[in-house]
């Protein structure tokens, strides 16, 4: 341990830290520009100077990257650590005169104009190597360097051009303190970590908020690490040492009783009507979009904001963008209703918008929902029924300008309107998943006509399929509710559970027999079962069937030449019974 | 004559004669039978006359074989009558076990048959394009009478109650045997019975062991197609063997011929219909998933029905041919 | 009888899990088809025996329908590729009995298809309406000899 003074304070810190860490320890706060705990300090600023008194007098050092001695005495604002400040931001201001951080210190050191020369009014950098150092050191990649010395020093690519080596990280940015490096996609070239309509995204995420286990991933398209095999940042910040950057995917196999299928569902992709400008039109967006915006945990907090940041004063909802349409998928999505209810709630709530609701009729099929439709309708929500034809950013008066008109039919009056609102919220049907046809062919089950995975029986057996021991839950069976939903899933679950607590299994009843006395043993039948359950027995001259393995679907019986062969409850007796039994007048 | 000997008949129908041929085959073995019997009935044979079988008793007949098809009003009306007079009726030999040879002429009607026998057929030289009559006067005034050609070609016992079934074409000398010394000794199967053994020839087949695991076929060839393999499964071979599909007892006399079955033992008691259930059978072995493919190699087979119903075709559940005619 | 005041019966095999399900289906959705068709269900159109199609003809249908899953969806694997190969054969043979070949039908209904099920009863019906009667003979000895 270390024994110090700083700012007259006396302290014992652990040994091998810096003073700035020491004082921030403190609470004391000493200015820096070009400092960051992930990389190693460079002191290039030189804002972060202290005063530092020994017995004899006192040196200035840059805070940052010196370290903590025993008997240290720190004066982080004594007067000559300030003078030397000033001059230093002074001479920065001079260098990057448009960097507002730079700006900002200087007013709080009480700086009003520089006294150097400005050689360029819009210059933001202040040439403290972050960048050179971050893609050097931290990627790896040594895209960007600096270039000329003095006056004309500046950071640059070699030959001023684009980089061959640049992997489009952006780290440099991430990393310049004064905002002096913008990333944008130039040439068609990946950037790695691009932002989101609604918040960056990093190599390194859980995949849905409500991910269980909620572990993140590295995705190794977008890390850096996995394209120069350096950074590994993450490792460092990590107390817990739990990134393994050498784990590799697994494939495991398990041997289970029962499968329960719930892959769930894909949301419809609306820029397939051109019509609602999805994509097109600023502040059109998806329900799944709202939904995140309106998050707590959302970039904007859960404040419902339009893309220029402001609060938007009228909304509008569009109900069926994608269902109940036949040129898109013919059946109602059964939350879509509901959830666009909600929607009109929060916006209420949160803002002071006028909300409109666009319906082909309103479907509040569950409990208390028809109630608070009412409520909606007292609330002032207004519901106008028709189909939204178009939405556009195309004025005809100055109200509507810009704003976005929503053009309907409003049917229980019978006229045609343009309603202007700020923000369009498209509420989107549900899908079956893109992959919904491979899964239906790996577990051997069918899909309905609309793709959802079929039931066994609409009434009778909602959660089985006509595979034995496979179940669904949720919605990839069909567009459901999150009550449907977990009322499936727990029946699902149930009937794993009889089948695991059984622990045995059931045979199919209605299986094929071979009668030994009939047959010959002409083992045409052998090769035809799909399921192998027939073998010859030499030594008897006889096919056998397997009752364990055959699945009772007669394809033996019926080429069974000498008829041994027969299926129960589906004996060849038994259906001559029933056609003459069709012919009994 | 001794009157405790049982009385035996033999009749035939429509047939080749070739069960007659059977019961000569019998060779030696034919002096236990007469010792044993007295016939009292053998049109090919012996020189007995409709009234002499007429003026017997009811029944007093012991046991009639008759062999042959039904086809026309002659057969329909001695078979009658020699059901009447005989305690039992034994069908002898696949026509009347199944219909046979002659049974395929239900593929066609009198009309049709008569056109190609006395008109068409290369070998007629019928220019006035004369045609049997049933009646004909004569002209000194005497009349004439052929028996009435039926349009369709029935089994025994579709005109007549039939006791056994004695299959084969022919049957063979043992089959015969047994199934004589069975009734002289009165230990007779139940009424309807086959005499013959309730499984299908592969049973028998030397060859059943040379089948592969899984029967394919890519290509249907007819015997004289290829060089046949005389150890082989037939079927193995692409040929049509109807042996699965036949009841066995004939002591595989085609096979050890190196000729594939052609199914004269008819089915097993199980199946309701040899040919559409050996079509079943063989169908099931074409080895293809794809429409064109299985159109190309059922293409290779020229005449299903008559294949799968060489023999069976009047016992079949269809019978005959779709008749043009309605009622 | 004449076609206009024809009414065939017509029966169909159906395999349980595809064709049958999808008759349910057209059922349960109220969907209107074609009363002429009378359904037998069978575990799997695999299991479908020609035997029961001549049986059936015999009996006095004027059309048959053998309905299984779609290739590659027979709930058996192969099931309905045994249908197809049998019903390919079968067809051409029973033009030999001068049954015409469009009197077995073979088709592929899934258990999602009610509206194809309910459109090949209509037009099979119809098929079969412009086809006649098929008046297989079903007597005795007596309606053979004078037909």
């Amino acid at each position: 341990m270390v024994n110090l003074k700083i700012d007259g304070k006396t302290i014992q810190v652990e040994d091998g830290i810096t003073i700035l860490q020491a004082a921030e320890q403190q609470e004391i706060k000493i200015p820096t520009l070009c400092y960051h705990p992930l990389m190693e300090p460079y002191a290039a600023c030189r804002v972060c100077v202290v005063e530092s008194i020994s017995g004899k007098g006192s040196e200035l050092v840059t805070s940052c990257n010196t370290l903590v001695k025993n008997g240290m005495e720190i004066q982080t604002a004594s007067d000559k650590a300030l003078f030397a400040r000033r001059m230093n931001v002074e001479m920065l201001l001079a260098q990057a005169p448009a960097a507002v951080p730079v700006q900002e210190l200087a007013k709080e050191l009480g700086i009003e104009k520089t006294r150097f020369k400005i050689k360029d009014p819009d210059e933001k950098c202040i040439l403290c190597g972050m960048c050179v150092r971050a893609c050097e050191d931290i990627v790896g990649a040594s895209a960007i360097s600096f270039l000329q010395r003095g006056q004309h020093r500046e950071v640059c690519t070699p030959f001023g051009e684009q980089s061959e080596a640049c992997i489009g990280c952006t780290a440099c940015a991430f990393f310049c303190p004064t905002g002096a490096i913008t990333v944008e996609d130039l040439h068609g070239r990946k950037v790695i970590h691009s932002e989101l309509d609604l918040g960056p995204s990093t190599a390194i995420r859980v995949p849905i908020r409500q991910a269980v286990p909620m572990v993140p991933f590295i995705d190794e398209e977008a890390c850096i690490h996995f394209k120069t095999g350096e950074c590994k940042i993450c490792s460092d910040v990590c107390q817990k040492e739990a990134i393994d950057h050498e784990a590799q995917d697994e494939e495991i196999e398990l041997e289970v009783g029962s499968i329960i299928l719930a892959s769930g569902f894909k949301s419809f992709d609306p820029s397939l009507i051109p019509a609602y400008g999805y994509g097109r039109l600023d502040n059109v967006i998806t329900a799944l979009e709202f939904e995140r915006l309106v998050n707590a945990s959302s970039p904007t907090g859960g404040k419902i904001l339009l893309s220029n940041g402001e609060e938007p004063k009228s909304v509008g909802i569009i109900h069926c963008v994608g269902s109940r349409d036949e040129n898109y998928n013919e059946y109602c999505s059964r939350v879509c209703c509901m959830y666009s209810l909600k929607f009109a709630h929060l916006l209420k709530e949160k803002t002071s918008a006028d909300i409109y609701d666009f319906y082909i009729d309103m479907r509040c099929f569950g409990k208390g929902y028809e109630e608070f439709y009412h409520r909606l309708l007292h609330e002032g929500t207004k519901f106008i029924r028709g189909r939204v034809s178009e939405v556009s950013d195309m004025a005809l008066s100055k109200e509507e300008e810009g704003k976005l008109i929503i053009r309907v039919e409003d049917t229980l009056i019978g006229v045609v309107r343009r309603i202007p609102v700020d923000m369009v919220i498209l509420a989107t049907g549900l899908e079956p998943g893109t992959d919904s046809n491979q899964i239906a062919k790996v577990f051997n089950i069918s899909c309905s006509q609309d793709g959802f995975f079929l039931e066994r029986h609409p009434k009778l057996a909602p959660v089985s399929t006509f595979s034995d021991g496979i179940f669904l839950a949720g919605t990839c069976q069909s567009p459901k509710d999150i009550p449907d939903t977990v009322a499936q899933a727990g029946a699902a679950a149930c009937e794993a559970l009889a089948l695991a607590d059984k622990g045995k299994f059931d045979l199919e009843p209605i299986t094929a027999e071979i009668d030994e006395e009939l047959c010959a043993g002409c083992q045409i039948c052998v090769g035809l079962c799909p399921f192998t359950a027939i073998t010859y027995d030499k030594e008897k001259g006889i096919s056998e069937i397997n009752d364990a393995l055959c699945k009772g679907c007669g394809t033996c019986v019926s080429a069974c030449p000498s008829g041994a062969a027969q299926q129960k409850h589906f004996r060849d007796k038994q259906i001559f019974a029933e056609i003459e039994g069709i012919f009994i007048e | 004559m001794s009157t405790e000997k049982p009385k035996v008949a033999f009749y035939w129908c429509a047939s080749c004669g070739g069960c007659e041929e059977a019961v000569i085959d019998l060779a030696e073995d034919i002096l236990k039978v007469t010792a044993a019997v007295d016939i009292v009935f053998w049109p090919v044979a012996m020189d007995f006359k409709k009234t002499d079988v007429e003026a017997m008793e009811d029944g007093s007949i012991a046991v009639s074989f008759i062999n042959g098809a039904v086809r026309n009003s002659e057969q329909e009306e001695m078979v009658n009558l020699l059901r009447r007079k005989s305690g039992l009726v034994v069908a002898f030999g696949s026509c009347s076990h199944l219909g046979g040879i002659p049974g395929l002429a239900n593929f066609w009607n009198r009309k049709t048959i008569f056109n190609s026998s006395y008109h068409t057929s290369p070998s007629t030289d019928n220019p006035e394009g004369t045609i049997p009559q049933e009646k004909h006067i004569m002209e000194d005034g005497k009349e004439l009478t052929l028996p009435r050609f039926y349009d369709t070609v029935y089994t025994l016992d579709q005109v007549i109650d039939v006791d056994y079934y004695l299959p084969g074409c022919a049957p063979p000398k043992h089959l015969i045997m047994t199934a004589i010394t069975a009734i002289l000794e009165g230990k007779l199967p139940s009424k309807g019975a086959v005499l013959s053994p309730n499984k299908s020839l592969c049973d028998d087949c030397g060859r059943n062991d040379s089948k592969p695991e899984k029967l394919a076929i890519k290509a249907v060839k007819r015997p004289w197609e290829v060089e046949m393999d005389n150890e082989k499964c037939f079927l193995a071979q692409g040929i049509i063997c109807m042996g699965p599909a036949t009841r066995s007892g004939c002591e595989e006399r085609c096979i050890l011929g190196n000729m594939p079955c052609r199914g004269c033992f008819g089915p097993t008691d199980q199946v309701y219909d040899q040919g559409a259930k050996f079509l079943g059978a063989f169908a099931s072995l074409l080895d293809s998933d794809d429409e064109e493919e299985i159109e190309k190699i059922v293409n290779t087979i020229v005449d299903p029905a008559g294949t799968f119903y060489r023999f069976s075709l009047p016992s079949s559940i269809l019978r005959r041919k779709r008749m043009e005619t309605v009622k | 009888m004449s076609s206009e005041n024809f009414d065939p019966t017509l029966i169909g095999f159906l395999c349980t899990w595809c064709s049958y399900t999808g008759a349910d289906l057209a059922g349960t959705a109220r969907m209107t088809y074609s009363p002429n068709i009378r359904i037998i269900r069978v575990m799997c159109s695999g299991r479908v025996d020609p035997q029961f199609v001549i049986k059936a003809f015999k009996e006095g249908a004027d059309g048959i329908l053998i309905s299984g899953c779609h290739p590659g969806d027979c709930h058996y694997k192969e099931g309905n590729y045994k249908a197809l190969r049998r019903h390919r054969l079968l067809r051409k043979m029973l033009e030999q009995f001068g049954i015409e070949k469009e009197r077995l039908r073979l088709e592929w209904v899934s258990a999602a298809e009610g509206a194809k099920f309910q459109n090949v009863c209509d037009e099979f019906t119809e098929q079969i309406k412009e086809l006649g009667p098929l008046n297989i003979m079903k007597g005795d000895i007596n309606e053979y000899r004078e037909a």
